[in-house]
Formats: C-alpha cells, structure tokens, sequence
C-alpha cells in the first residue's frame, strides 16, 4: 500500500507499505526512520518556525513542531528513539523574483530549520537531496531504507 | 483588527468574486485581440480549500503546469500566481507566435507566455485599481515549469502564515479549446485591510 501525506500533513508506515509526498515544491518532506524495526513515518513542512506564527495549531505545517511530532509518532508504532535516522528533500526555490524577500527564499530556510530541530533532538541527518529550482515527488521505502525523488525531465534519484 | 486570513475571509471572497468577474472580462478582450480570434469566458469561481484538496482541482499534484508569479507593489503589497496546464499555455503561446512556437517550450515560449500572463494579471489588477481607487503595479513575471504542488507551495506558503486555506480564481476561458486558468493573489495581511476599506468593507 502507498500511504500519502498532503500539504502540512504527516503519517507513519511499516513493513512493506511505502510513503508518498507528490508535487513538493519549497515545503520540506522530512523521513524519520527506524533501520531495524522499519516503522518509519514522513511529515511535510511548510514554514520553518510556530512561534513565530499566531495560527499555529496544525503542527505538521511547522518544521519545528511537525519533526517533533513525527518523533513522536513513529515512538508511538514501535520505532526506537536511539535508532532513529532521518532523510530530506525538498525546499527548492521555485520562483526568482525578488530573492530578498523573506517568503521566495522560504525553501532554504525550511532545510534549515528541519536540521536545526533534527540536530537539536539528536537525530542523525543521513541523506538529503535539498534546494534547487524544481519540484520533487517524493517516496520513502522502509523495507530497503531508499528514498526515492522525482522530478520533471530528470532521472529517478535515490538517497 | 482582523489579523487571520479567517477574520477577513468572507468579506474578502465577495470581493474576489466581484474582481474575478471584471477581470476575466477584462482579460478575454484583451487575449481576443492578442490572439485575433474569437474568445468565451464563462463565469469566474472563487474557491475556497484546504490545502489537501488543491492539488485535485488541477488535476493533480503532479500535473505539469506553467506558473507565472509576480509582485505588486503601490498602494498594496503582495504577490500574484497565474497558473495553466502546460499544454493550455503552449496552445496560447504557438496561437500568438502564429505557429512558430515549438513544443518544448524553449526561452522563446517561455517570453511569449510571459507577455500573456502580463496580460491576463493586468487584467485583474486594473480591475482592482479601479474598484479601489488605488495605485497598484505589478512587478516583472518569472515562469515555473513543473509539478502543480511544486508551484502552488509557494502561494500555499503565503497562505499558510495565516490558515490552513488557499484562496483562488477559477477562471475558464475557451476559444477552440477550454482554457482553465488559475490565478491566485497573496495580498500582504495588512494590504487586505486596506482592499476592505478602500471598498467600504470594514471601517
């Protein structure tokens, strides 16, 4: 089965099951995984910071609530927190227009909060394939541990 | 003061509907002469959705689209999103460029629909002006060629701040093919304030 998670979603998965994100574009789709037990679970973000904003309710929208809760999660469906690795893609910069403004370069700025917040758990980063000018349709195989990105005009890429 | 996009929202989807309407018959006169041919418009809808349902409403979240984003500066700030199906905007394109266009939609394409959404976005924008009484420019356009998700996290982000909701115009224009356009504007939170009182809104 394909477990999708939306925009300012998350979900878990296990087994032979795999986790889907299509079409993200400056949002950040953040896997947490677990190599031995394979619960593993996805959360897309799409802004860096909930303190910042006042309608912060929905925590999967934030990078730093959103990795938080996923840990959460994937704790919850058997995963071990001391096993725990994690894996991003995402954050590209769609549009150039103005790169000063503090909304275009919001990609950049997600990477940076999901690894400031996965740093800050103590979760090691083992792959990410991040920035750019192009959308990713992202999906993550807890059997084999591959994530795989694709994207308009280029080759399947596996991290 | 109606500091989320909920407060404000109600008021402000009367305005676009309002807005969607002259502009879209602002926008088909002005393709019909750029085009030299014959043009519908049906009539504009506003929507309203969740950020989970935007994706089927372009068919998709991996349907290849052409985006067109601009800013607008003057009285009020924000950004403008012009969205269409990739094959929709080379149909667009080759009709202007009178056949000359080719399919892969190379720099000379890309500056064609650019010329294009300039017109369409103008549009709505003079459309605005005009309710409001106020000056608004938009900026110089840059293109998007990709995945409809892709495109749309970056109004979807502007939205975002505020709720969990994208607001868009759903615009469908036919001459010998349906035309569905999307256009979705981001005015800053403190630009809707000034939308609403420059129509009489709020106060």
């Amino acid at each position: 089965m394909v477990i999708k998670v939306g925009m300012a979603d998350m979900n878990v998965c296990a087994g032979s099951d795999s986790i889907i994100t299509m079409g993200l574009g400056s949002c950040v789709g953040c896997v947490l995984y677990d190599p031995v037990s394979k619960v593993s679970g996805m959360v897309h973000v799409m802004l860096p910071d909930s303190t910042s904003i006042t309608q912060n309710s929905n925590k999967a929208k934030f990078a730093d609530t959103g990795v938080a809760e996923l840990l959460d999660k994937v704790i919850a469906k058997g995963a071990v927190r001391a096993r725990l690795v994690a894996k991003i893609a995402g954050g590209a910069q769609m549009f150039s227009v103005n790169t000063n403004s503090p909304t275009l370069r919001v990609g950049e700025r997600n990477v940076e909060a999901v690894k400031a917040k996965l740093s800050e758990l103590k979760i090691r980063l083992v792959a990410e394939d991040t920035g750019d000018t192009y959308g990713r349709t992202v999906e993550f195989f807890p059997e084999t541990g591959e994530y795989h990105i694709r994207a308009i005009g280029k080759e399947l890429r596996i991290i | 003061m109606a500091d989320t996009l909920e407060n404000i929202t109600a008021q402000y989807i009367d305005v676009l509907a309002e807005l969607g309407n002259i502009g879209a018959g602002n926008a088909t006169t002005a393709l019909a002469s750029l085009l030299q041919s014959k043009v519908d418009m049906k009539v504009p809808q506003v929507k309203l959705l969740e950020f989970k349902d935007v994706g089927a409403i372009l068919g998709g979240e991996e349907q290849e689209m052409v985006g067109s984003y601009l800013g607008v500066e003057g009285d009020i700030t924000g950004s403008i999103l012009f969205l269409v199906k990739k094959d929709v905007a080379l149909h667009l394109v080759t009709k202007m460029m009178m056949g000359y266009a080719s399919g892969d939609f190379g720099e000379m394409e890309q500056s064609a629909f650019k010329e294009i959404s300039n017109i369409i976005t103008g549009a709505y924008l003079n459309a605005l002006s005009t309710m409001t009484n106020m000056c608004i420019y938009p900026t110089v356009p840059d293109l998007a060629i990709d995945m409809a998700g892709a495109i749309l996290s970056v109004p979807a982000i502007q939205f975002g701040i505020y709720g969990d909701n994208i607001l868009l115009i759903q615009s469908q224009i036919s001459d010998e093919i349906e035309i569905d356009g999307f256009f979705i504007m981001v005015p800053d939170i403190e630009s809707y304030e000034k939308i609403l009182k420059a129509l009489g809104l709020i106060s």
